[in-house]
């Protein structure tokens, strides 16, 4: 794939291109493939080189031990927490911005993205100085026993802040362009406001939620800077795996970081072709 | 085509200032709900906004200042906190041109042209967004470090990527790599080409049709990506933490140096740090924003709210 950058002549007389009146399509393409197998494709492809040089075994020996299987159950127990979480805001909060007026609007809305702007390390030391035992919110939850940072708590927290605008950046534009003429119909029809929600506006939304929803998953599953403050690291209670990969690369164990890291590339393979495929619905039933 | 598809049989067209100031439809009460569960929506949605997105903002400037603005400015001036502040400026002035030239490219090929494997082009663009940060690094590693396949090459050569700013860059580079093209992509498309041929017909050669006619068309959606590579460019901590190898003043980045701080308990100093990057967010935010609301026509469809 990595030379595939023929001269500009030779693209002209390949069948699988239109021709176009249009330049520049070789010289383009080839930077954008050698670029892409530079930087993504080929280093990718090398973890999985180095884990397949590991045999089964290997493989098995690491990703089987306890403390890694700790992790991955908390890891993605927190990431599916959040997400489904995210889903639930998510979509109440594209709905309230798509179809209702309020002060501050517009505002809020900016807000919106900033765990996309906000660095992961600000946001991580910034919600471990608040759900923290002397925090605003840590302090009323201590005396109801309820204990967040340092904690599995804290992972979920931490992820449902990074993956907060996902579901709403997704749902919003599904929810702006549906039409609202089939919810004056449902209404002539004799629906309630809540069966025409659920029954003709839920299901528009669906693929959109869900593609939302998968985005906040792959994301939180693979967030490192935010989650390692507000966790305490506990092997075994709140440890994340992207965490052992980075314990297992400073104890020289190679061969188990890319046994790690190999299972998470995989997970995050299926993730963007799960995506792909819920895309590709919302684009059929945005059609419809 | 359908009743439903025939526009002029319908009213006029759904309005669609319903996105953003524009007027609530209350007139028609059968699509929109009553006005306690209106209002009961717009309090939860507030409410959690604030809890989770406006308490923390809130916490990195209080805990910056706890100790008085003279510690806070004691931070900022430590001769660490401004090597760091260097280094992160560096990999961002290296990652953002070259994902700058690599989106623009990939955008031109991708829109302007129909070739078999395009979607399978643009979903392998998307990937470095739903790799981990910490898998980005590691990848760096295992090619470039001591024990890595290219690793002796270059040792031999003296030159160091892992551990020194090549490494910081590269892995800098890969984070941000979809930013500008995932923006340029979609609004390319949507603009076609015509505007392109006009210009070839009338004797342009390509680089100036570039120059001329699809710049002016995309500037605002390209500063638009710019802005957000930019942001995560300076922000990038579980990548650049890999390869970095946390070495004081030389190859810690503003992120890698609040967590050196906060490990040391250095609170007020980590969050003083903190705040720099926090106001540089909110900075990126304003801007992004700014775009949205004046030049919405000129950026991609999905980014019209």
């Amino acid at each position: 794939m990595a030379d595939f950058s023929p001269p500009d002549s030779a693209v002209t007389h390949l069948p699988f291109r239109r021709r176009r009146a249009i330049p520049g399509f070789g010289l383009t393409l080839g930077i954008t493939l050698s670029y892409l197998s530079l930087i993504v494709l080929i280093p990718l492809a090398g973890v999985f080189v180095k884990a397949s040089g590991l045999g089964f075994e290997g493989l098995l020996h690491t990703l089987g031990s306890p403390r890694v299987l700790a992790s991955l159950k908390l890891t993605f127990g927190s990431a599916l927490v959040a997400a489904l979480f995210n889903a639930f805001f998510g979509l109440l909060i594209a709905w309230v911005f798509v179809r209702y007026c309020f002060p501050g609007k517009r505002i809020f809305d900016a807000f919106i993205d900033l765990p996309f702007a906000l660095p992961t390390a600000v946001a991580g030391i910034a919600l471990t100085s608040l759900y923290g035992p002397n925090g605003w919110i840590g302090s009323l939850l201590s005396p109801l026993g309820i204990q967040v940072a340092y904690s599995p708590l804290g992972v979920i927290v931490a992820m449902t802040f990074i993956s907060l605008p996902f579901v709403v950046r997704t749902v919003e534009p599904v929810l702006a362009e549906a039409e609202r003429e089939l919810e004056e119909a449902a209404a002539t029809l004799g629906a309630g406001r809540w069966v025409t929600i659920r029954r003709v506006i839920f299901p528009t939304v669906l693929p959109a939620l869900l593609t939302g929803a998968a985005l906040a998953f792959a994301r939180a599953v693979g967030e490192y800077g935010s989650i390692i403050f507000i966790a305490g690291n506990i092997p075994m209670v709140s440890e994340i795996t992207p965490l052992l990969i980075i314990i297992k690369l400073e104890e020289f164990d190679y061969a188990g970081a890319t046994a790690i890291a190999a299972a998470m590339l995989t997970l995050s393979f299926v993730l963007l072709l799960a995506v792909n495929i819920l895309q590709a619905w919302t684009r059929r039933s945005a059609r419809r | 085509m359908s009743i439903l598809e025939d526009k002029s049989l319908q009213d006029p067209p759904a309005i669609p200032a319903i996105f953003h100031g524009g007027p609530l439809i209350q007139t028609n009460a059968a699509i929109t709900e009553p006005a306690w569960v209106r209002w009961l929506l717009i309090a939860i949605a507030l409410g959690f906004l604030s809890l989770f997105l406006l308490l923390p903002l809130a916490a990195v400037f209080t805990e910056a200042l706890r100790d008085g603005f003279g510690t806070y400015l004691t931070a900022l001036k430590e001769p660490d906190a401004y090597s760091a502040l260097k280094l992160t400026l560096l990999a961002a002035a290296i990652a953002v041109p070259l994902n700058l030239v690599f989106g623009v490219a990939a955008a031109w090929c991708i829109s302007k042209f129909e070739f078999r494997g395009k979607q399978l082009l643009i979903s392998l663009i998307d990937l470095p967004f739903s790799v981990s940060p910490v898998v980005a690094g590691l990848v760096y590693v295992l090619i470039f470090g001591a024990q890595g396949w290219a690793g002796s090459w270059f040792a031999e050569h003296d030159i160091k990527v892992i551990f020194a700013v090549p490494g910081i860059a590269l892995a800098t580079i890969f984070v941000t790599f979809p930013f500008i093209a995932r923006e340029l992509i979609p609004l390319m498309q949507e603009q076609g080409t015509d505007d392109e041929q006009a210009a070839l017909t009338l004797g342009a050669t390509g680089f100036k049709t570039f120059w001329r006619v699809t710049l002016p068309n995309i500037k605002w959606g390209l500063l638009y990506g710019v802005l957000l590579c930019n942001a995560r460019a300076f922000g990038e901590f579980g990548a650049v933490s890999v390869v970095s190898g946390h070495i004081r003043g030389q190859t810690n980045t503003l992120p890698l140096h609040i967590e050196i701080l906060y490990n040391e308990y250095a609170f007020a100093a980590a969050f003083a740090v903190a705040s720099l990057l926090a106001g540089l967010a909110l900075i990126t935010l304003l801007l992004k924003s700014l775009l949205e609301w004046r030049y919405a026509d000129q950026l991609a469809a999905s980014r019209r709210h």
